[in-house]
């Protein structure tokens, strides 16, 4: 019963929203904004061109470089920060300040520097996603629970085997709960960035439909898209909670 | 009981923290003598916030003392060790490992074979059998505090600093855990310091019970309980050492008044 309810619910939430979309675009009387049949064969002439897949394959080869090299250098450098005073009172002013500069401000620098091929778009995704990750790694350690750090020192653990004993594994709920935000941004901003530095990915779609002859039906197929593969991103990396050795860090839910 | 012989040695400790006010300075422990003799079960009570948890933790190499000698097998304390493992209040276990691999958690130098062997043994003596592959969420809390000990008990550890253990267990569970933990400490010859709140809970544990005073904490009083065990709690032995705490402590048991302490 309850499984029905979970189904039925976002189900028929879907579908007042798509019948109010039809009648309110029927109303309007606009010929540009596409009703959602209009969209639907937007994506069915899209896949029938062969450019879905490959705009699709282009967008999440540039979200997954960008992203795990965020994975690759966040994680580590949020824990030293989290870690080492020091490293903490060096660089975290610098990071606060970079931090709230938006992605979409470094479009004209990424281009200076990396020219218009895929580097400048990882690059922005990478700036995007390290930031999250960081914070919320550095934030992990820092809150960690002093008792497992002295038991741990209690049973003479130090150096290198603390971090990897103790001090990550501490660390990792809430440093999954960073990834997953910063997998979030990472796909909001390959979007952003493919609307000015590439000719492929879903963002370019969106752009190139509208100059090209005001193709709205095809603008919001591309919006559709990427709202979709969002949630199928979201849901993936939600996995990541699921493992027995990060569980103990969510509640009960 | 004062001499240099014994395992854990405290003589005229004194402690202080920092206040709130800039140049403030809390005392919290006040020429605090103490010895303990290896294989000797202590334990210390006092009045909630008197400190007596902060001398264990200046025993167990967490805090410094201000002023003051602590030795412990003879050199002073400069930090935890493993020989002498604290099992902690709001528990210390992994919650991110299993069962058998927290109690493993200090053999990691040992070869595999040993380190099995001994988590076994003393999976099987804390009652946890069928547990091995649990996680510390799945367990209760009375649980949870056996497999800390079991912890300490695989390392090999000679001392074992007990903080207010069963503090946070249902009444039914801490009973258990008492009569449990006093088979353990026979089977295994261990020296045990346990601070508690608890009068009742000293008195049926300890060879000897530490009383002390309100803050800044000093040793008001030593109770020695020549009882054996397991103890009769409705003897006239357990009345007579459980009243005579009560009334160091200053409470009548009888009569339920406060009278001025000591």
């Amino acid at each position: 019963m309850n499984r029905l309810i979970s189904i039925f619910l976002p189900l028929s939430t879907a579908v007042i929203f798509l019948v109010v979309w039809h009648f309110l675009v029927r109303l309007s009387g606009s010929d540009l904004f596409p009703t959602p049949m209009e969209v639907v064969r937007g994506i069915r002439e899209l896949i029938e061109k062969g450019l879905l897949l490959k705009y699709i394959v282009a967008s999440l080869f540039r979200v997954s470089w960008g992203f795990m090299l965020a994975v690759l250098v966040g994680v580590p450098l949020g824990l030293i920060l989290g870690w080492f005073r020091a490293a903490f009172q060096a660089l975290n002013p610098m990071i606060q300040i970079l931090r709230p500069i938006s992605p979409i401000a470094w479009i004209p620098v990424a281009i200076l520097w990396f020219g218009i091929d895929d580097t400048a778009p990882v690059f922005l995704i990478f700036l995007a996603s390290v930031f999250p990750i960081t914070v919320s790694s550095m934030a992990a350690v820092q809150n960690m629970q002093l008792v497992y750090l002295r038991a741990a020192q209690n049973f003479g653990v130090k150096g290198p085997q603390l971090f990897r004993r103790v001090i990550l594994p501490a660390a990792l709920p809430q440093i999954i709960t960073g990834i997953r935000i910063a997998l979030g941004i990472a796909w909001l901003v390959v979007v952003a960035a493919e609307m000015i530095a590439v000719n492929s990915g879903l963002g370019y779609l969106i752009i190139d439909a509208r100059n090209a002859g005001k193709r709205y039906d095809l603008v919001v197929a591309g919006m559709v898209m990427i709202g979709l593969i969002g949630l199928v991103l979201d849901l993936l990396i939600r996995q990541l909670e699921k493992f027995d050795e990060v569980k103990w860090g969510y509640g009960q839910r | 009981m004062d001499n240099a012989k014994s395992l854990i040695h405290v003589r005229d400790c004194w402690k202080s923290f920092p206040g709130k006010k800039p140049g403030e300075q809390v005392h919290v422990l006040e020429r605090v003598n103490l010895n303990v003799d290896a294989g000797e079960f202590v334990c210390v009570v006092g009045p909630s916030g008197c400190g007596k948890s902060t001398l264990l933790n200046i025993i167990g190499g967490f805090f410094k003392e201000s002023r003051g000698e602590v030795r412990v097998a003879g050199a002073p304390v400069n930090g935890p060790d493993p020989r002498r493992i604290f099992v902690f209040q709001e528990n210390g276990v992994f919650p991110w490992l299993t069962v058998e691999e927290n109690i493993g958690f200090g053999l990691m130098s040992r070869p595999a074979e040993e380190r099995k062997e001994r988590v076994t043994h003393y999976i099987n003596m804390v009652g946890l059998s069928g547990f091995e592959k649990s996680y510390p969420r799945e367990l209760s809390g009375g649980m949870r505090q056996r497999v800390e000990i079991a912890r300490a008990l695989a390392a090999n550890a000679e001392v074992l600093y007990m903080d207010e253990p069963f503090g946070a267990l249902d009444f039914l569970t801490r009973i258990k855990m008492r009569t449990d933990l006093i088979r353990i400490w026979q089977a295994e010859k261990k020296t045990l310091v346990f601070v508690t709140h608890d009068i009742e809970e000293a008195v049926q544990l300890a060879d000897r019970v530490v009383v002390m005073s309100k803050r800044p904490a000093t040793v008001a009083e030593e109770v020695v309980v020549n009882l054996p065990r397991p103890r009769d709690l409705d003897s006239p032995g357990y009345l007579a050492a459980r009243d005579r705490i009560f009334a160091i402590m200053g409470m009548d048991v009888h009569g339920g008044g406060t009278g001025d302490p000591k």
